[in-house]
């Protein structure tokens, strides 16, 4: 939960605005210490590729999220070996470092906590290798991930994630939050598509985690690694996993004069063994929103709409319209659009994808959740979304990847208003609470970070969060690398006595 | 509430008891039994719970027990048109499977075990039970310790019971066999299930939609046939998809006999495949991960996920 999609300037650029004006010719105050850190630093890097400014401090002390942090220095690698260095020198001066890309992230995961060395990626954004045959491209963690993708474009392939964020999030981005998208429904999450990782530890040493091959030898590092929140080690080349682009599409509207219409099409599709390649929903406001900004021909009437895509083969595809068609009409779709070509996709698509951007014209703020319930909960979940927003006096608005059960609540508001923060919060915590009561989880995409690390409790119990602490100190003893992140204090049962009044644990 | 578990579950972690319990080795349909080097024969036997606790189709997903065989399983899953990406052989275990993480011969279609498993109950080396993952088809919440259970041949927990990702049923499949380039079939169709060669025969299954299959199979150009040929082993190879090419080319020096997974890259063969170098990091990596979760080394003495591996000097 957070705002922005990383799309459209929305808080964290306003707020990095602000830091500019209130800080522009002022130099940090950054005492002997960082002094000497940044000087061993620029040692090790370049002089250009180490700020200590306060501008830049100021850029770098927040993502995409409400939360800000602070930096001691920020760096800027090319390589693997610098990023090692930076690690290294890191350690020697006592600080932990963060990871960064784009930093679109909305759960806190890139915001420096602990005075850190925040060490950005976004200067390695080469695609070093495409592999037609094999269907894997090594790439560096600053590639964007639509760069990525239009690379790919002229050998039938693509890099299936696609957050809505892709014009600007990284790769390694993606690839630190298990990042999804609309069409993961089908191809599945960013671990599905990365096939072997190029890291630093956070004892500064390098090693390969995964393989090209399909059974690598030995634990599956590599899927513990994508989705840690750089708390494990930074990644510094990725192979990703290309998917052939099917040779058969289709883009279907549907729409509805009931939300629970909608939500009971999206089990049905479920329920009758059809896979589609994504399968969205828009509630009333949203589609209203979407629509007077990209006029994509949205009916502007309906309760919600159903953007479903389904791909592969023409008669598996052809069926597909079909069953999706008829699904739809014994829930009472009012009517079902079919995207005549190309470019009817592409408005239908737009209109999605533009929802966030719309919103920002409706409300100065917003506060975007991420929760996953099962995808036969989802009309109940709904009815309560509704409910918790109208009891906090809150405006909420639906848009999200309702063929996995991942919800996109978006609450409206004007931060300036007294006291809103605080309905903000209570509601969004009670989202979040009947997402879990509906046999759901904390996130489906946006991950854990700061934002919900003190929620983790309320899906897993001491031993399971002993666990997950266990992991995270085979590979950082030290808890080096983006701390306080993911888990609460006191995770790792051994240090519970040192949990203070009021942590849940 | 969120470790709520089945009695069947508990009464699992009981018989795997605390820490001075001693060494212990889960068993599933020891159809894998020699992966990652032999259990050690002090090793006391344990078995985890069988049965399927619920089926939720609409859902797409499965809680079942780590004892239960995936033929059953599949069984289940027929009547409701679905199945589970998980390699059937004769007597394998839903756990058994997970643990060695080698999928079945249609990982080109269906993808690698790994990506199948959503939730795990384990019980851990002091006894308890733990739950990783959860039981929606996306989930990123906290650390993907699913991940590590696949493949892990039981040397960081055992696991008790588990959600799965299932698939529906294709409306149609055919194996067809012919003297084909395997290579190029796999460019040429669209996501096939399995492209199989032995060296000189190639075998391809398609799964879809009829029409389609039938479209694509007039563009693969082979015979219908049966199923897939016998597989050589007991050796699996594990090479990076291109380089399966050069298979044939020795045969003195390569897998002997073989049948090769074309676009996936896995090899049954005669003979053994060459230790694979494993770099010092990711040893240290695996050491210290065995240490915070089995101190004792209680669970699966004997086995090592980095068996038939060479460790690179640094």
């Amino acid at each position: 939960m957070a705002t922005n999609s990383g799309q459209v300037p929305g808080w964290a650029s306003i707020a990095a605005g602000r830091c500019r004006q209130e800080t522009a010719g002022v130099e940090h105050d950054a005492g002997p210490d960082v002094t000497a850190l940044a000087a061993e630093l620029r040692a090790a890097l370049a002089p250009d590729r180490v700020r200590t400014e306060g501008v830049e401090l100021g850029l770098y002390g927040r993502d995409a999220s409400v939360m800000t942090g602070a930096a001691a220095v920020v760096c800027f690698p090319l390589t693997t070996d610098e990023v090692a260095r930076a690690v290294r020198v890191a350690r020697r001066h006592g600080r932990p470092f963060v990871a960064r890309g784009s930093g679109t992230g909305l759960a806190g995961g890139a915001v420096p906590v602990g005075d850190p060395v925040v060490i950005v990626t976004t200067k390695m954004d080469r695609v070093l290798e495409v592999d037609p045959v094999d269907r894997v491209a090594w790439v560096e963690p600053g590639v964007i991930n639509l760069d990525l993708t239009r690379a790919l474009a002229r050998h039938g392939l693509h890099f299936a994630p696609d957050p809505s964020s892709q014009q600007a999030c990284t790769i390694g981005g993606n690839v630190a939050n298990n990042s999804g998208g609309p069409h993961c429904l089908a191809y599945g999450v960013t671990s599905a598509h990365v096939l072997a990782l190029e890291v630093v530890l956070p004892d500064g040493s390098v090693t390969l985690l995964g393989g090209l091959d399909p059974e690598p030898a030995g634990l599956d590092l590599r899927g513990v690694f994508v989705g840690s929140e750089g708390t494990l080690g930074i990644a510094t080349r990725i192979a990703v996993r290309l998917t052939p682009d099917p040779p058969a599409v289709a883009t279907l509207l549907l729409d509805f004069d009931s939300v629970d219409d909608a939500a009971e099409t999206v089990s049905g599709i479920i329920a009758g063994g059809l896979l589609p390649a994504a399968l969205e929903m828009m509630d009333r406001r949203i589609t209203q929103a979407a629509e007077e900004f990209v006029h994509a021909g949205y009916p502007t009437d309906a309760a919600a709409v159903l953007l479903v895509e389904l791909d592969g083969l023409p008669a598996g595809v052809e069926a597909g319209v079909e069953q999706v068609r008829a699904v739809g009409q014994a829930h009472g779709a009012r009517s079902v659009r079919v995207a005549a070509d190309d470019a009817e996709r592409a408005l239908l698509w737009k209109g999605r994808k533009s929802a966030f951007g719309a919103v920002a014209r409706l409300a100065p703020n917003y506060y975007l959740h991420d929760t996953v319930v099962p995808r036969t909960r989802l009309c109940e979940v709904l009815t309560q979304v509704y409910a918790i927003a109208e009891r906090h006096d809150l405006v909420v608005m639906n848009v999200f990847h309702a063929g996995d059960g991942n919800l996109h609540p978006l609450l409206l508001f004007d931060a300036r208003e007294p006291g809103v923060m605080g309905r903000v919060h209570a509601a969004g915590e009670e989202i979040v609470q009947v997402s879990l009561d509906a046999g759901g989880v904390l996130s489906g995409e946006h991950g854990i970070g700061l934002e919900k690390r003190d929620l983790m409790p309320l899906l897993f119990g001491p031993d399971d969060l002993d666990a997950q602490a266990r992991l995270r100190e085979a590979f950082d003893p030290d808890g080096v690398a983006n701390p306080t992140k993911i888990l609460p204090a006191g995770s790792r049962c051994g240090d519970l006595q040192s949990v203070p009044e009021g942590v849940w644990v | 509430m969120s470790s709520a578990t089945t009695g069947a579950v508990d009464a699992f972690a009981a018989e795997v008891g605390p820490p001075d319990a001693g060494p212990v080795a889960a068993v599933g349909g020891r159809t894998q039994w020699a992966a990652g080097g032999r259990v050690a024969p002090a090793a006391r036997e344990v078995r985890a719970p069988a049965g399927i606790v619920a089926v939720e189709a609409a859902d797409m997903t499965v809680r079942v027990r780590a004892g239960t065989t995936v033929t059953e399983l599949d069984t289940a899953l027929a009547e409701v048109g679905q199945t589970v990406a998980l390699p059937a052989w004769d007597g394998a275990t839903v756990g058994g499977v997970l643990a060695v993480g080698h999928s079945g011969l249609r990982r080109l279609g269906w993808g690698p075990v790994r990506d199948v498993l959503l939730e795990a109950r384990v019980v851990s080396a002091d006894g308890r039970v733990v739950k990783a993952g959860g039981p929606t088809v996306k989930n990123v919440s906290g650390y993907d310790l699913c991940r590590l259970l696949v493949g892990s041949l039981g040397t960081l927990a055992f696991t008790a019971e588990v959600v799965l990702r299932t698939r529906p049923l294709p409306p149609a499949e055919r194996w067809l066999a012919g003297d084909a380039d395997p290579f190029a079939l796999v460019e040429r169709l669209y996501r096939p299930a399995a492209v199989l060669w032995d060296g000189t025969t190639t075998w391809v299954l398609l799964d879809g939609h009829p029409d389609d299959v039938a479209a694509q199979s007039a563009l693969a150009g082979l015979a219908d046939v049966d199923g897939p040929p016998p597989l050589p082993g007991p050796h699996r190879w594990s090479l990076r998809p291109s380089e399966l090419r050069a298979l044939g080319a020795s045969p003195d020096v390569g897998p002997g006999r073989f049948v090769a997974e074309v676009g996936v890259g896995v090899v049954h063969a005669e003979r053994p495949a060459p230790p694979r170098p494993v770099q010092r990091h990711v040893v240290e990596l695996h050491r210290r991960i065995k240490a915070v979760f089995d101190p004792s080394g209680r669970l699966n003495p004997g086995r090592d996920p980095l068996a038939a591996t060479a460790e690179e000097a640094a």
